[in-house]
């Protein structure tokens, strides 16, 4: 299936999505008016992905910011990651925070602390 | 002539970075956010409290947008149309001040100040709970809003949300809103 690249702009984040490599990349802000409206191309695409995943996935999460709308559908995203390892695939989820910024390691806390699912968090190198 | 430099001076005086008093749009509130954010570029010099500040914008301008949404389209000639209302952002040595005012149908007090005494409630740690509670339960409207963005607003300022209902009359009231994000973090990490 062919990639999904998403370019940024002041609110949505840059995304890239890499079905033959398995390296999935958002990075940026998400802050859009409607975030629903923002995310849905990303599930139906994941939900296409995780019918024929490649053997290991890498999830990179690394926001400025982003609002509470955009919260749930981040966590709706990392849903479908948790399914796909359920299912048996390999799929590791890394978050990254600016240093210094305790909200954004917070953020990436409670997402942890929802998912089961390995779930790193680190300080941007 | 209305005083002009009366108006200029209290807006001096208090420290006002951005004021407005009109209809919200999205484009407007992109706007406003752009503005902001060069401005605390520029006078803000820690990380940690210039996205706080922006953070915390983003929500309460969201919030008066989502507010516009419940309107009862009906209401557009009405004086009390809410689709108009107030933004105030101003500095002083605690910390940055977010103030937004909208009118309000009085039906719909109770609920919301409910929801923001049950807020100011809990400490520190259940309010992170409850965050993610709403987060991984609750159905999100088609707006995706879920009544996260007042947890957020006070997780992220640390701070009580200050509110007050003016009643206007037997069906509207005015919502004033106010939260201060301290200017402590970067006092403390400057000792």
């Amino acid at each position: 299936m062919e990639s999904l690249v998403l370019q940024p702009t002041a609110h949505t984040p840059s995304v890239s999505l890499n079905s033959e490599s398995g390296v999935f990349e958002f990075k940026g802000r998400s802050t859009p008016e409607n975030s629903v409206d923002y995310y849905d191309p990303i599930f139906k695409w994941l939900d296409q992905y995780v019918s024929s995943p490649s053997p290991k996935t890498v999830v990179k999460l690394q926001f400025e910011y982003f609002n509470t709308s955009s919260s749930k559908c981040i966590l709706d995203v990392l849903k479908k990651f948790v399914k796909l390892h359920n299912s048996g695939s390999e799929v590791k989820i890394q978050w990254y925070y600016e240093a210094e910024d305790d909200d954004m390691k917070e953020a990436g806390e409670d997402y942890s602390d929802i998912l089961e699912i390995p779930f790193e968090i680190q300080e941007i190198p | 002539m209305i005083d002009y430099l009366s108006i200029y001076e209290k807006m001096h005086d208090n420290n006002i970075m951005l004021t407005f008093k009109g209809e919200v749009t999205f484009d407007l509130i992109n706007s406003m956010l752009k503005i902001i954010e060069s401005r605390l570029d520029m006078i803000e010099g820690d990380l940690k409290t210039r996205k706080k500040v922006y953070n915390v914008l983003v929500e309460c301008l969201q919030n008066l947008v989502h507010h516009i949404d419940t309107l009862d389209p009906g209401e557009e000639t009405s004086p009390y149309h809410s689709k108009t209302a107030l933004l105030m952002i101003t500095t002083s040595t605690d910390g940055y001040h977010v103030v937004t005012g909208n009118y309000i149908l009085n039906d719909k007090i109770e609920k919301l100040k409910n929801w923001l005494d049950e807020i100011n409630s809990v400490s520190a740690d259940e309010l992170r709970d409850l965050y993610k509670r709403i987060l991984n339960n609750e159905q999100f409207s088609e707006k995706g809003t879920a009544g996260l963005g007042f947890i957020d607003i006070a997780r992220k300022s640390g701070q009580k949300l200050i509110y007050a209902f003016q009643p206007v009359n037997d069906r509207y009231s005015f919502f004033s809103f106010q939260i201060t994000i301290p200017k402590n973090y970067q006092l403390a990490s400057s000792k």
